[in-house]
């Protein structure tokens, strides 16, 4: 991303997206940001509220960032970036509050905890603190949006198998008996495990026609 | 395997002998039995119903799989059926058969398949698959009818205290130490005769398929601290009577704990290993919210077994601990 030419593209933004989205997925593929994960996954609403409150303060503070990259002296990065990061944690936190104040109970300390969420420390470091506002803008939607989705996949599994439910509608009538394991915290690592797994036999089919291929290659040279 | 047919190249001794996988998995079998038929004698038509669905789902999973995975078909070892006949073992008389079609998917396919198949998973499948059942459904899993159960009467009707429960409560249990040993008592199928459980496992230690270190220092483990820490006010010996017969301690030490997978390689890793579940399970027996924690002993304990592998690996004949050699060898 370096290299980018003087205008952004809409193709680059859109390889963006999906580079956040499926390529580097901050929960399947670099396994970042894991308590919130594993902790607030326990119903679809908890998992998209928490996803999305990411992705506020994902996006801003790398707008921010960004915006701040030629100002901030190299030593006190990390402390500026927390600074940056945790006023729009306060904000988010206190929007919540207001607004939704059930999600807000339900979710509880997790929203402060994104202060110290690897995925915007790690996009601030290698993503905003390197390039120009608007790609870091994006950059910070499209990471927030692959981890709102992960989570959402990770709530609805847990939901569905834990409870009986979807966005707290019961789906299999009274007679069905959830397995209170999948709400339980060593299901969200069961569940999560099988997903990873997943998404890297997925990935690894993907891969290996091009590594043939590739292999191909070295052996006609 | 066909390809080996016609040149076979493997280091000295040149012995054949036909213990295989197979082989060692129809000798657990055979052990099995005797307390499978006990389960019918004792619980009616209904254990067999739950042993023979619980096998019949562990190959059908296992067959499944490696055939949609496109992998070598390795049900005719066996392996998957003593897994689906532990599985059952582990499930009290009343618990509803669909619980079995989970429970058996979570042993073989997430527990089993997914770490790589046999010899690869990191704990016993079956007990994984009863902690499974019975954290995702404690309902379903602790009602213990004492005596023939008819699946068209209410569970909570039917059911009694075991031993355990009933110390656990703080009262003497209704059943006599000699009751349990024998196994006229309330319990999951498999379980219930000590003494049954007792000569299948001297078969397997005879028959050389397992050794004596495992199920000798897990039980010893138990029996010692139940003698010392009595509950309810019964004296020592009937305490440990009860710790030791009833309760799953005797299924687990024998049948689950010295899985060749999970359970260390050496005899002393085998000894480190059992009382470690002998302590886990007294200690959840005595302060955990269970009144039964041998599979959970069980559990703990697999996860642990890379490290005991570690620590008590054999010195290779001929060579010093580092420490010791630049020390000149003097200390002894």
């Amino acid at each position: 991303m370096d290299n980018q030419s003087k205008r952004y593209s809409f193709k680059a933004m859109l390889g963006q997206l999906k580079n956040g989205i499926i390529d580097q997925n901050p929960t399947f593929v670099q396994v970042l940001g894991m308590c919130p994960t594993l902790a607030t996954t326990t119903s679809v609403i908890n998992a998209l509220g928490m996803g999305l409150a990411t992705t506020a303060v994902l996006m801003f503070s790398n707008l921010f960032i960004s915006l701040l990259r030629k100002f901030i002296p190299k030593q006190v990065r990390i402390a500026a970036y927390i600074v940056i990061i945790s006023g729009f944690v306060t904000a988010v936190e206190m929007l919540m509050k207001a607004f939704l104040p059930e999600l807000n109970d339900a979710l509880g300390v997790f929203i402060a905890l994104i202060v110290v969420n690897c995925i915007i420390l790690a996009r601030a470091e290698a993503f905003a603190s390197k390039n120009k506002p608007i790609p870091s803008f994006i950059d910070g939607l499209s990471m927030g949006l692959g981890f709102t989705m992960a989570l959402s996949i990770l709530g609805a599994i847990r939901e569905i198998l834990g409870a009986g439910t979807i966005f707290g509608i019961s789906i299999f009538g009274s007679a069905f008996q959830p397995a209170q394991l999948f709400i339980m915290p060593a299901g969200a690592f069961i569940t999560l495990g099988c997903l990873i797994a997943l998404v890297n036999a997925i990935r690894s089919r993907e891969k290996k026609p091009k590594a043939t291929a590739d292999a191909a290659e070295k052996e006609a040279e | 395997m066909d390809s080996n047919k016609t040149l076979t190249l493997s280091p000295s001794p040149h012995v054949k002998h036909k213990n295989n996988t197979q082989a060692v998995m129809r000798d657990v079998l055979i052990a099995l039995t005797p307390a499978f038929i006990w389960s019918i004698v004792i619980y009616g038509w209904m254990a067999a119903v739950l042993t023979v669905l619980s096998v019949a789902l562990c190959v059908f999973y296992e067959f499944a799989y490696q055939k949609l995975t496109k992998k070598p078909i390795t049900v005719s070892d066996c392996s998957a059926a003593i897994t689906g006949m532990l599985i059952a073992f582990n499930l009290p008389v009343t618990t509803a058969p669909w619980v079995l079609i989970f429970g058996c998917f979570f042993a073989i396919v997430i527990v089993k398949q997914l770490f790589g198949g046999i010899g690869k998973n990191i704990v016993n499948p079956a007990i994984a698959a009863r902690i499974f059942m019975f954290v995702s459904w404690p309902g379903q899993l602790s009602h213990f009818p004492k005596g023939y159960y008819n699946p068209f009467v209410s569970a909570d009707a039917v059911s009694s205290a075991t031993p355990l429960t009933a110390l656990k409560g703080g009262a003497v249990p209704e059943t006599s130490v000699l009751e349990s040993f024998f196994g006229q008592i309330g319990g999951s199928l498999g379980e219930i005769s000590a003494l049954l459980l007792l000569a299948g496992g001297a078969y397997l230690i005879i028959r050389r398929v397992i050794t004596w270190h495992i199920p000798v220092a897990f039980i010893a483990t138990v029996a010692v601290f139940a003698f010392f820490f009595p509950q309810a006010g019964v004296s020592g010996l009937t305490s440990m009577g009860y710790h030791v017969f009833s309760g799953g301690l005797i299924l687990g030490a024998i049948f689950m704990a010295t899985d060749y997978t999970t359970s260390p390689v050496t005899p002393v890793g085998r000894l480190i290993f059992g009382v470690g579940c002998g302590l886990l399970t007294v200690m959840i027996r005595y302060l955990g919210a269970y009144p039964e924690g041998a599979s959970f002993a069980i559990m703990i304990m697999n996860l642990l077994v890379w490290y005991i592998d570690r620590i008590t690996m054999p010195r290779v004949f001929g060579q010093r601990k580092e420490k010791k050699a630049k020390e000149g060898g003097e200390a002894k």
